[in-house]
C-alpha cells in the first residue's frame, strides 16, 4: 500500500478506498485455470463451428468447392437466396406451428396429469410415476422405432385395434404417407416422450401448494375451478413457465424424430421441419452456404427463445 | 433448484381439500365424489396404458417368432410355446446389416471418453464457480447456460466439415470431442449445484485443524460429493449413449456406427423391415439406459428443471 497522505486526519476519501481494493485486484489465477479446459472444449467444438458457419454462410460453398475450387465471398447472397425462397418460409411456418402445437399439448396434458397424480391414492400415484419414468427414460431412437412399428401400415397394433373397433378403412392405412397424419404421429410420439418431464415437474410444484389455503378457499365457497385458477396456478406458475419455455426450445429442434419417421417412406419435401431441412440442404444437396445461413437463423431464434430461461435461472440463483 | 418434492403430509392431505370439510358438506358431495373417483381411476388407467404400452410392445415383439409378428392376428404375450430369442440372435449376429458388436464397442468407447473427460472438465470448472470468486464468473455462467441450449441440429453442417478437415470422420475421438462439448455445460451446472450443497465451512474447519486447502477438499468435500458425481456421470453417460444427430452425420461408415445409428439400418427402402429383430435391437439399446435412469432419477429430478437435459 502506498500512502501519500501525511495528515493525521482520517477522512474516508475515495482515494484510499481504491487503494484498499488494490491487493484484491491481484486476483488468484487458480479459478481461471480450473475453467480453462471447459472453455477450450467449448471453443473447439462449439465456437469454432459457429464461426465457421458465419463465414460459410457468406460464401459460395457447394459441390465445386468440395473439389478444391476456392469458396468465393458472396456477402449476403446466400441469405437473400434462402430467405426469398418459398421453401424456407413453408418450413419455418410448419416448424413454428408444429412446435407451438406440441408444446401446448404437452403442457396442458402434463398439468392435467400432475393434478391427476395429486388426486389419486398414494399407491396409484407411485405406479403412475414409475410408468411415466419408464416413458421418459426410453432412448429417443428406440422410442421412435417402437412407435413406427406400432403405426406400421400392415401389421401395426394401431391399425389392428382400429379395425377391431369397427373402423374398417384403417386396414392397411399408411399413417406416414400424408403430411397431416405424419405430423399427427410425430406429435403423439413427442407428447409421449415429453409429458413425463412436465407432469413430474409440475407435480413437484403442486406439492408446494398450501393445503390450508385451499381448504380455507373451499370453506369460503370457492369452486374447484376457482381454486385452481386463483390459488394453484399462481403458485406453480414459475415452474410451468420454465417447463413451457424448455418445451418450445426442444420442440423447435426436433430432428431425430422427424428424420426417423421420414425413413419409413414419407414425402420428405412436405414433412421437413427446420432440422431436416438443414440436413437435406447441407448433407443432401451439398449447399453448405445455404445450410449455414438457415442454421444461423435457427441459432439466433434459439438464443432469443433461451434468454428468458437463462434470466430466470440467474434470478433464482441469486435468491 | 425450485422443485423439491415433499412427500408425506401434503401428499396425503393436500390431495383432497374437501375431505377436511365439515361432515354435512361431505355427505352431500358423497355421490359426486364417488363418480369423481371412478373418473380419476379410469383416467389413471388410460395414462398408465399409454405410458407403458410402447415399452411393453417392444419387449413383446422382440420375443415373438417372425411368423406370428407378420401374421394377421396379434399376440399380446410371448407364451412359452412361442417364446424365442431368434430376434436377438438376428439382431446381434446377422451378417446382412452392419454388425452389432462393433457398434456396441463404438458406443461404449464414445460414452466412456465423453463421461470421463466431461466429468473431469465439469468438476474442476464447478469448483471454480463455487469455491472462488473471480472476474467474469457471471459471464461464464451465462455462457454455459446459453451454450447448452444450442441445437446440434443447427450446427451439424459445420461440425461435419470441421471434423472432416481434421481427418476424424468415422472415428471415436471425433464424435467424442463433439459430445464432450455438448455435455460439459450440463455437468458444470449440475455439479455446481452439488458442490454448493457441501458447506465450505466444513473445509475451513479442516484447514484450521491443519489440513491444506487441497487436502481439506479431498478429504472432506469429495466424499460428500460422491453421490452427486455418480448421478451426474450417469446422466452424461445416458446422453452420450443416446446421441443420434451428430453420430448420424459423422459416423456413416458401417463399421464405425454407434448403436442409435445402427438401429436405423434395420429399415431399408429395398426390403421389408424385420420388426422382430428391430425391436430386439431397440431393447438392447434401451434396457441399460432405463435401468440407469431409474437408479439415479431421484437425485436429479430437481436438477433437471434447472439443468435442462434430454432434448
Amino acid at each position: 500500500m502506498t500512502r501519500t497522505e501525511t495528515t493525521g486526519t482520517r477522512v474516508p476519501a475515495p482515494r484510499p478506498s481504491s487503494v484498499a481494493t488494490a491487493p484484491r485486484r491481484k486476483t488468484n489465477p487458480l479459478p481461471y485455470f480450473l475453467i480453462l479446459p471447459s472453455v477450450v472444449a467449448l471453443l473447439v467444438a462449439l465456437a469454432y463451428p459457429v464461426g465457421w458457419q458465419v463465414l460459410t454462410s457468406m460464401r459460395e460453398y457447394g459441390l465445386a468447392q468440395q473439389f478444391g475450387q476456392p469458396a468465393t465471398f458472396v456477402g449476403l447472397a446466400n441469405y437473400v437466396e434462402i430467405f426469398t425462397s418459398d421453401d424456407l418460409w413453408a418450413v419455418v411456418a410448419r416448424s413454428v406451428v408444429f412446435c407451438l402445437v406440441n408444446a401446448i399439448v404437452t403442457l396442458v396434458l402434463g398439468i392435467l396429469l400432475a393434478l391427476l397424480l395429486k388426486a389419486v391414492p398414494t399407491w396409484a400415484r407411485v405406479v403412475l410415476q414409475v410408468a411415466l419414468l419408464l416413458a421418459w427414460a426410453m432412448p429417443l431412437v428406440a422410442a421412435v422405432t417402437v412407435w413406427k412399428w406400432m403405426f406400421d401400415f400392415r401389421t401395426g397394433v394401431v391399425n389392428w385395434l382400429l379395425v377391431r373397433m369397427g373402423f374398417e378403412q384403417f386396414a392397411g392405412h399408411g399413417w406416414l404417407a400424408t403430411p397431416l397424419s405424419f405430423f399427427l404421429v410425430a406429435t403423439i410420439i413427442i407428447v409421449w416422450m415429453s409429458v413425463p418431464f412436465v407432469a413430474l415437474s409440475v407435480y413437484a410444484a403442486l406439492t408446494q401448494v398450501s393445503g390450508d389455503v385451499l381448504e380455507a378457499a373451499s370453506l369460503d365457497g370457492a369452486s374447484r375451478v376457482q381454486s385452481f385458477w386463483l390459488i394453484v396456478l399462481p403458485t406453480i406458475r414459475p415452474v410451468v413457465s420454465v417447463v413451457f419455455l424448455l418445451q418450445i426450445i426442444w420442440d423447435l429442434r426436433v430432428f431425430a424424430q422427424i428424420k426417423l419417421l421420414q425413413d419409413s417412406g414419407a414425402p420428405v419435401g412436405e414433412t421437413n421441419l427446420l432440422g431436416t431441412f438443414i440436413y437435406q440442404l447441407g448433407v443432401g444437396s451439398q449447399d453448405f452456404g445455404g445450410a449455414a445461413a438457415v442454421s444461423l437463423f435457427v441459432l439466433a431464434l434459439t438464443i432469443v427463445l433461451t434468454w428468458p430461461y437463462v434470466r430466470n435461472l440467474l434470478k433464482e440463483d441469486e435468491a | 433448484m425450485t422443485v423439491v418434492e415433499s412427500p408425506g403430509v401434503h401428499a396425503e392431505l393436500g390431495a383432497r381439500p374437501l375431505s377436511a370439510a365439515p361432515v354435512r358438506a361431505r355427505k352431500r358431495g358423497g355421490a359426486r365424489r364417488r363418480v369423481g373417483d371412478v373418473v380419476y381411476g379410469a383416467l389413471a388407467v388410460v395414462v398408465f396404458v399409454f405410458s407403458v404400452f410402447p415399452v411393453y410392445w417392444m419387449l413383446n415383439t422382440s420375443f415373438l417368432p417372425n411368423r406370428l409378428i407378420r401374421g394377421s392376428d396379434l399376440h399380446f404375450f410371448p407364451t412359452p410355446d412361442v417364446f424365442t430369442l431368434d430376434n436377438y440372435r438376428t439382431a446381434i449376429f446377422d451378417e446382412s446389416r452392419s454388425a452389432f458388436i462393433p457398434a456396441l464397442w463404438n458406443s461404449l468407447g464414445v460414452a466412456a471418453i465423453t463421461v470421463v473427460v466431461a466429468m473431469a472438465l465439469g468438476f474442476v470448472a464447478s469448483l471454480a464457480l463455487t469455491r472462488f470468486s473471480f472476474k467474469g464468473k457471471r459471464t461464464f455462467i451465462v455462457l454455459i447456460l446459453v451454450v447448452q441450449m444450442l441445437p446440434g441440429e443447427a450446427l451439424f453442417v459445420s461440425i461435419f466439415r470441421i471434423i472432416d478437415s481434421w481427418q476424424m470422420l468415422n472415428t471415436i475421438i471425433g464424435l467424442s470431442i463433439v459430445n464432450i462439448a455438448a455435455v460439459v455445460p450440463f455437468t458444470i451446472w449440475t455439479l455446481r449445484g452439488f458442490v454448493n450443497g457441501v458447506p465450505a465451512e466444513l473445509e475451513e474447519a479442516a484447514m484450521i485443524d491443519g489440513c491444506s486447502r487441497a487436502g481439506a477438499f479431498w478429504r472432506i468435500t469429495f466424499p460428500l460429493l460422491a453421490p452427486g458425481l455418480v448421478a451426474t456421470g450417469v446422466f452424461a453417460l445416458i446422453q452420450a449413449w443416446n446421441e443420434f444427430v451428430i453420430a448420424l452425420i459423422i459416423m456413416q461408415r458401417p463399421e464405425s456406427m454407434t448403436l442409435p445409428v445402427w438401429l436405423r439400418t434395420f429399415q431399408q427402402a429395398t426390403q421389408a423391415t424385420n420388426w422382430g429383430a428391430m425391436m430386439a435391437g431397440a431393447t438392447l439399446i434401451a434396457v441399460p439406459v432405463v435401468i440407469f435412469f431409474l437408479l439415479v432419477n431421484n437425485k436429479m429430478t430437481g436438477g433437471l428443471v434447472s439443468g435442462a437435459v434430454k432434448g
